[in-house]
C-alpha cells in the first residue's frame, strides 16, 4: 500500500502549494487524480516519487519510507519524454542506464530493436515515451505515477499506450496513480477518481 | 454547431482560394556511405485548400510532417530542403521571392512553442513593432490585447513574467494586429487547460473573422472539431482524407479513410481503441498506400498501387474502398 500522509508542500514559506493531502493507493488499484492546470498536481507528483521533500507529513510505501539513496519504488512519467532523455545518446544508451531488459518485455511494450540505434531528436514523442516506461518497470518498481503521460501524444498513439500500461499494470500488480486534467480519459482508465481541489481542502472542478 | 445555414464558402465556386496547394512534395538529401546522396521524401502528394474566413484543421500525430508544411507554405525551409508541386497565394504561384515578400505580412505565423517570444522586451512593444502605421500601433495592439482578454497591463510585462496562456495570447495578438489574409497556427494549443484552451481556441476563431483564412496545424482532434471548418487528416507524409466537421460523429460512419475511423474511435470518449503499429517513417514509406500496413481493410492491392484523391460526399480522399 502507497500511504500518503498529510503532506504539504510549499516553495514560500508563506503560502503552501498544497496542505495536507492524504490518499492510499492499493496494489493493482489504478487511481485517477483530476484538476486543472496550475493547482499543484505535478507538485505533488513530484513529492510522491521522492523529487521534491515535503514540507510536512509523511509518504509509506508498503509500510517503510522510501530512502533517497538507490531505487525509489514509486517511478513517476511525465509529459515531456523528450526532457528526460540525454539528447547525447544512443537509445540502448538510455536502456542501459536503468538496467537489462529482455527482448520480450520491450517488444510487449512496442519497442522496436531499430530504434536501440537511434538518438532522441529522431523518435516521436510517443516512441519516446515507451523508453520512459520501460525505464520506470524495473522489478523494483510497485507504483507508478502517470503525470500527462499521454497529453501530447494523438488519440490513436494514446489509445496504444495505456492498452500497454494498463495490461502491464495488471499483470505485475503496480498501483498506479493516474494525474490528468482530462476527465475523459480518466473515466475510461481508472478505478476510481479523486479531485485534486477536493483533497486539498478546495471545492470541487468537476 | 451555427445555426446559420449558409453553404460552405468552398462549395461556391466563384470564390478564389486563399491558399490551394496542389501535389506538394518535400525531400531532404541524406548521404549515405560518405557520399552516395539519396533524398528522403517527407511529404507527398498533399493537398489543401483555404478559402478567406475558413478555418482548416491539419490534423497529425507527432512526426508526421505537420511543422514542415508550415515552414514551406512561408518559405522558411532549410537551403537543402527540395520541394515539389505548386502552392497558389490568391491565385498568384508562391514562388521564393514572394513568399519573403509576404511572410510576416500577408502570411503570418503563430509559431508552435512560446519561446519565439523575445525575452528582453515587453511585449505590448514586441505586438507593436509589427504594425507598419507608427502612429496607429498603439492603438492596434491595445485593442488586440483587449479583444483577446489580456489584462490592461500586459503591455508592460516581460514574457517571463506571463502564464503559459497569457503568452499564447500575446502571440495570437501578434497575429491580430497583423494585415495577414493567411494565418499558420502552428500547434497553438499543447499543455492548456480545458478553461484556458476553450478561450484560446475561442481567440483563434476571432482571428478569422474579417475574412482571414486560418490553417490551424494541431495533434489534438477535439480542438480542431471546436473550430475548425474542414479537417486535413494527415498521415506518413500525406492527407489522406479531408472531411467536414459534421463527419465527425457516431461511430464515425460518415468519415471516408480507414485511418480517420480509427482515429475518431481511439478517442476516449468513444472506444478508446488502439491501432497496431507505428506510422511509417520518413524513407520507409510503402510503395502503395501508405496505411496499408496497419488497415483493417487493406487487400493486395493497397500494398501495390497507390490510391489516388477523390472527391465522395464532399469531401477529399485517398482510398480505394472508400
Amino acid at each position: 500500500m502507497l500511504k500518503v500522509n498529510n503532506i504539504s508542500f510549499g516553495y514560500h514559506r508563506d503560502y503552501w502549494i498544497f496542505d495536507e493531502i492524504s490518499l492510499e493507493l492499493k496494489p493493482g488499484e489504478v487511481l485517477g487524480l483530476y484538476g486543472s492546470s496550475g493547482i499543484g498536481k505535478t507538485t505533488f507528483a513530484k513529492v510522491v516519487a521522492g523529487y521534491l521533500k515535503a514540507d510536512k507529513g509523511s509518504i509509506v510505501v508498503d509500510g517503510k519510507t522510501p530512502l533517497q539513496k538507490g531505487r525509489n519504488p514509486v517511478q513517476l512519467i511525465g509529459q515531456h519524454p523528450e526532457k528526460t532523455i540525454n539528447p547525447r545518446w544512443l537509445m540502448k544508451q538510455v536502456l542501459k542506464e536503468s538496467g537489462d531488459f529482455s527482448a520480450e518485455f520491450l517488444q510487449e511494450l512496442g519497442i522496436s530493436q531499430e530504434w536501440m540505434q537511434r538518438y532522441p531528436s529522431q523518435l516521436s514523442g510517443g516512441e519516446l515515451q515507451r523508453f520512459c516506461l520501460a525505464r520506470a518497470l524495473v522489478p523494483e518498481t510497485r507504483y507508478l505515477i502517470a503525470d500527462e503521460m499521454t497529453t501530447m501524444l494523438d488519440a490513436i498513439t494514446k489509445a496504444q499506450i495505456w492498452e500497454t500500461v494498463l495490461q502491464l499494470v495488471e499483470q505485475h500488480q503496480l498501483g498506479m496513480l493516474v494525474i490528468s486534467h482530462e476527465l475523459s480519459l480518466l473515466e475510461k482508465t481508472c478505478d476510481r477518481i479523486l479531485d485534486f481541489q477536493e483533497l486539498s481542502g478546495g471545492s470541487s472542478a468537476f | 454547431m451555427s445555426s446559420m445555414e449558409k453553404t460552405p464558402l468552398s462549395e461556391t465556386k466563384e470564390m478564389q482560394p486563399l491558399l490551394k496547394v496542389r501535389d506538394f512534395s518535400l525531400a531532404f538529401p541524406q548521404y549515405e556511405n560518405g557520399f552516395q546522396e539519396t533524398y528522403i521524401q517527407v511529404i507527398r502528394d498533399f493537398e489543401l485548400s483555404i478559402y478567406p474566413g475558413e478555418i482548416v484543421a491539419v490534423v497529425g500525430s507527432s512526426g508526421s510532417g505537420k511543422s514542415l508544411l508550415a515552414d514551406s507554405i512561408l518559405g522558411i525551409l532549410p537551403e537543402n530542403a527540395k520541394t515539389g508541386g505548386k502552392i497558389y497565394f490568391e491565385g498568384t504561384r508562391l514562388t521564393k521571392r514572394r513568399q519573403e515578400q509576404l511572410r510576416g505580412n500577408a502570411i503570418s505565423l503563430i509559431p508552435q512553442s512560446v519561446k519565439a517570444l523575445d525575452p528582453l522586451m515587453k511585449t505590448g512593444k514586441q505586438v507593436q513593432s509589427i504594425v507598419r502605421d507608427k502612429k496607429a500601433k498603439k492603438r492596434i495592439q491595445r485593442e488586440a490585447f483587449q479583444k483577446l482578454g489580456l489584462p490592461a497591463n500586459t503591455d508592460k510585462k516581460y514574457p517571463f513574467e506571463l502564464s503559459g496562456g497569457m503568452a499564447r495570447r500575446v502571440l495570437i495578438a501578434t497575429a491580430m494586429a497583423s494585415e495577414a489574409r493567411l494565418i499558420i497556427a502552428d500547434e497553438p494549443t499543447p499543455g492548456l487547460d480545458k478553461k484556458t484552451l476553450r478561450e484560446i481556441l475561442q481567440n483563434i476563431k476571432q482571428l478569422s473573422e474579417n475574412n482571414r483564412g486560418i490553417m490551424f496545424i494541431t495533434h489534438d482532434i477535439h480542438a480542431a472539431l471546436k473550430i475548425a471548418d474542414k479537417i486535413a487528416v494527415f498521415y506518413g507524409g500525406e492527407t489522406l482524407e479531408i472531411a467536414r466537421k459534421e463527419d465527425f460523429s457516431g461511430d464515425g460512419e460518415n468519415l471516408r479513410h480507414p485511418y480517420t475511423k480509427a482515429l475518431w474511435r481511439a478517442l476516449p470518449e468513444n472506444d478508446f481503441k488502439a491501432l497496431k503499429g507505428n506510422q511509417p517513417e520518413a524513407g520507409r514509406v510503402p510503395k502503395g498506400c501508405v496505411f496499408e500496413p496497419r488497415c483493417p481493410i487493406a487487400t493486395d492491392f493497397c500494398k501495390k498501387n497507390k490510391p489516388k484523391s477523390e472527391i465522395i460526399n464532399n469531401g477529399m480522399v485517398r482510398c480505394f474502398y472508400a
